[in-house]
């Protein structure tokens, strides 16, 4: 393993289909055993950066190199993608056994039998799926076939693995265990992976670090923390779930303690603009606590107001609660509080969030 | 209906006696079209396959003739196949004409289009994605198109059928490019033309009888063989 | 499970066993001489139909080495082969369009082999009243008088020009009329289509009689000189046509005027149905037989 080049490095790449541009990195790079997740809306390029990477789509220009050396494009490059693998959204299994799905990209790499039995029974191990063996692909449950999927793509010990929507068909369950094993298969492998979700949940799970796309551009890339906790703009900030969005102004910044003006009401917050500077305040809803009682502790480190619910909706393990308290916030709250508090549209209640919850994006 | 009868009492006597001519039509026909089957196989698959996966300026061409091609008339088939084999044609100097080479030829060109056409069908009803996976899988081209065929070997067996059935029972341009050539060329469908023609018709039924059990046995067993595998 | 490898195994191997064994070998072909072997020979289907050449061709094959390609259509379509060199030998009944052919430079050695006759059959009822007459060309008047149906050919075979010769002299414009019906078919099922319909037909006595069990159709008219039907063995003319097997094609001929076959035409039919098929004339003067 070659350590001194990434794994994946991308340059100028430019992908245009029917002359409109679905791919425009200017770079992009993958460190060996990264796993990185690629979040957008459908249509940001997620689906079509992984083809480009797998070299299965034509570019305009621009490069891909994997450990330093070019990837050549079409049919020569069939010796990159047997150092690779891919996952898609659906199984696209054959109609055979598990078993010889599981071996197809061994048979097709010309392996021994003997090496393929092994091979293929440690994958189908490592995903659960052992019993399953003999079984008909047709007649598997959609966990199972996404399983024998994945257990495909692992038999050949790819050193990247490009993973495009697996779980957005699955049901939750069978989602969350299935994200359990490719968590501990990647760890366990070290497999430098790329993964393409549009669930938050899911890329927060699996990525060490998160690239958010729109319009076919990285619009940011870093940590997960990074990401998640300082999105670099709007778009950002809303696609990793800071869902009330703010437009003001600085009043004042004194040492880093900053006070905004949304509409007619005052926040504080900490950052680095100054007084008269435009900003985008972003607050996550779990970052938002509401209560019943003004909790007297009113501080420049808190933000506490009064507010009437305008919408309240159920996700699921929790709730969703719109308020309007002289702007928009968005809370979660799990059922048990919903009912404690009793609340209901149209009810009034105190919504308190930290200074330091607020992410402030200079506008 | 007496005839029918004499006709079918006929066939029995000849089959129970491996009468040899009848022997020599019989294989004669096995030969010839099972050849031309194969033949229309390779080619048809192999380009099917290739059309279906690719897009090229003329695409939609190339498909409207295959599926022209699938209803072509084999009198019209047998007629320009006999205008090249002439001696004053541009491959007369072969001479294969009045052989089984040359209804071996025609029938080849009869059947080709009709397995290009169900193996272009059959393969642009696979999922779009699946071509994508199995080069992700790090396939060459080759294994691509092998992959694939496997995937959609149901319809092919259909295909086979269909290009089987489609050239045994042809009989206008194997009597054209065949001649007709007792113990040479002579294959059941021109037979029966024959002996119908001389009147012979507990002969020709005989024939037509033998004529059907093969196709029917032919066509039974694959049947088995594409059913066993039907899908849910 | 069925696997496509296993097909397509099976597959290649009764490939490999069908072209081993190869398509049946040309019967005679192993001996051939080197320079070619295969010799077409186009005649007329009433003539294959007869039997007469599923018995002399093979003596021929055996004696000689040459694989005889017998194809057997109308005489019209014969004679077009013939005169685009895409046959090496003729063996048809046409004298006529013989005679064109052979003024055309395309054929040579014209030489008379054998006749049989046409005869007028008919309904026994015989409507027409052609019993009667004393030649072919009175009894098509009558037919015609009569508007009993009549089955024509209409291919332009031997026998139909035969035909439309005899309405000529009996002046009647048969074509479009009600009663005059063409079935474009061979002769044996022109007469099946006669019978059928109880209708008179112009047919050869050899179809006829390897027929008449089964039609109903009586013989009505027979003898006319007019009603002769003369077979011609035409060499095609290597000159005109470079690539004809003009050796193998002499070779048929000599073989068919030879005093060996020529008993044989004799004989041929005596068994089968009590009276020959066919009459030898090889070396007579055609003016002999009132042509």
């Amino acid at each position: 393993m070659n350590t001194t080049f990434p794994h994946l490095e991308v340059k100028d790449l430019l992908v245009k289909r029917a002359g409109v541009t679905v791919l425009d990195i200017p770079s992009l790079s993958i460190e060996h055993g990264d796993v990185l997740g690629l979040l957008g809306p459908n249509g940001a390029g997620k689906s079509s950066l992984l083809l480009a990477l797998a070299r299965l789509l034509k570019v305009e220009r621009g490069a891909i190199l994997c450990n330093g050396r070019n990837t050549v494009a079409g049919d020569g490059a069939f010796d990159y993608r047997r150092s690779i693998a891919m996952v898609f959204q659906e199984p696209l299994l054959f109609d055979t056994t598990v078993f010889h799905n599981v071996a197809a990209g061994l048979k097709i790499r010309h392996w021994k039998g003997k090496d393929i039995q092994e091979s293929v029974t440690r994958a189908l191990h490592r995903f659960g799926i052992a019993r399953l063996t003999g079984r008909d692909a047709r007649k598997l449950s959609g966990g199972e076939a996404q399983r024998t999927s994945l257990a495909r793509a692992f038999a050949t010990e790819p050193g990247i693995i490009l993973l495009d929507e697996p779980f957005s068909s699955l049901d939750p369950m069978t989602r969350e265990s299935l994200m359990d094993d490719l968590q501990s298969v990647l760890r366990d492998t070290k497999t430098t992976a790329i993964m393409a979700t549009h669930d938050r949940m899911e890329a927060l799970r699996l990525s060490k670090r998160l690239a958010v796309m729109k319009d076919g551009s990285i619009v940011q890339i870093g940590s997960v923390d990074e990401v998640m906790n300082h999105p670099v703009d709007e778009f950002v900030a809303s696609f990793v779930g800071m869902e009330s969005i703010l437009h003001g102004v600085v009043n004042k910044n004194q040492e880093g303690m900053m006070s905004v003006s949304i509409g007619d009401r005052e926040i504080n917050t900490i950052g680095y603009a100054r007084a008269g500077d435009r900003v985008l305040c972003c607050i996550r809803p779990e970052h938002v606590t509401l209560s019943t009682v003004h909790d007297g502790e009113q501080s420049s480190a808190r933000n506490t107001f009064a507010a009437r619910i305008v919408k309240i909706t159920p996700m699921g393990p929790f709730h969703r609660i719109e308020l309007d308290c002289g702007f928009y916030l968005a809370a979660y709250i799990t059922g048990p509080s919903l009912d404690i508090l009793a609340l209901k549209e149209g009810g009034e209640i105190y919504v308190s969030f930290k200074a330091t919850a607020v992410h402030v994006i200079p506008r | 209906m007496d005839l029918i009868l004499d006709g079918i009492r006929k066939a029995f006597e000849l089959i129970i006696t491996f009468d040899p001519e009848v022997l020599g039509i019989t294989m004669l026909s096995l030969k010839v079209s099972g050849i031309a089957t194969l033949i229309s196989l390779v080619i048809g698959i192999f380009i099917g396959t290739a059309v279906a996966l690719n897009r090229f300026p003329g695409r939609g061409f190339i498909i409207s003739l295959i599926n022209t091609g699938m209803g072509l008339p084999p009198v019209v088939v047998g007629l320009f196949v006999t205008i090249f084999l002439w001696r004053s044609g541009p491959f007369g100097y072969l001479e294969i004409l009045y052989t089984p080479t040359a209804i071996v030829i025609a029938q080849t060109i009869i059947a080709t289009p009709i397995v290009m056409g169900i193996t272009l069908a059959a393969v642009q009803q696979l999922p779009p994605n699946l071509r994508l996976q199995i080069l992700a899988l790090g396939a060459t081209r080759l294994q691509l198109l092998w992959i694939l065929a496997k995937e959609a070997r149901l319809p092919l067996l259909s295909a086979i059928m269909a290009g089987f059935g489609g050239v045994i029972s042809e009989v206008g341009a194997s009597m054209m490019v065949g001649g007709n050539i007792k113990g040479y060329s002579r294959v059941l469908t021109t037979a029966t033309v024959m002996e119908t023609g001389r009147g012979n018709f507990d002969m020709a039924i005989a024939l037509s009888i033998i004529l059907l059990l093969l196709a029917f046995t032919i066509n039974a067993v694959l049947t088995r063989i594409q059913q066993k595998r039907r899908p849910r | 499970m069925v696997k496509l490898k296993n097909i397509l195994f099976a597959a290649a191997v009764l490939a490999v066993i069908f072209l081993i064994m190869g398509p049946a070998p040309a019967p005679g072909a192993k001996d051939a001489p080197a320079a070619q072997k295969n010799l077409i020979l186009a005649t007329t289907t009433s003539t294959q139909d007869s039997g007469l050449l599923d018995l002399l061709i093979p003596t021929f094959e055996k004696s000689t080495g040459y694989f005889v390609k017998t194809i057997a259509v109308g005489s019209g379509q014969a004679m077009a082969m013939g005169a685009k060199g895409e046959a090496d030998v003729l063996l048809v009944h046409s004298p006529e369009a013989e005679v064109k052919f052979m003024a055309e430079g395309n054929g040579i050695n014209r030489r008379l082999i054998m006749h049989n006759d046409f005869i007028i059959v008919g309904p026994p009822a015989d409507p027409a009243a052609v019993k009667a007459t004393k030649t072919a060309a009175a009894a098509f008047k009558q037919i015609a008088v009569s508007r009993s149906l009549f089955m024509s050919r209409g291919d332009n075979s031997g026998t139909h020009t035969k035909e439309k010769a005899i309405w000529r002299v009996a002046g009647v414009n048969a074509e479009g009329q009600g009663w005059y019906q063409q079935t474009g078919l061979g002769m044996g099922q022109t007469l099946n289509v006669a019978a059928e319909k109880k209708a008179y037909t112009l047919s050869d006595r050899g179809t006829y009689l390897a027929f008449k069990k089964n039609l109903g159709l009586d013989i009505l008219m027979q003898g006319d000189p007019v009603l002769l039907n003369v077979y011609h063995v035409i060499e095609v003319n290597q000159t005109k046509f470079p690539k004809v097997n003009a050796k193998g094609a002499r070779a048929f001929a000599d073989f068919m005027v030879s005093k060996e076959i020529q008993d044989i035409i004799g004989k041929f039919g005596v068994e089968h149905f009590g009276s020959a098929l066919f009459f030898p004339d090889a070396g007579r003067n055609p003016h002999e037989l009132g042509l």
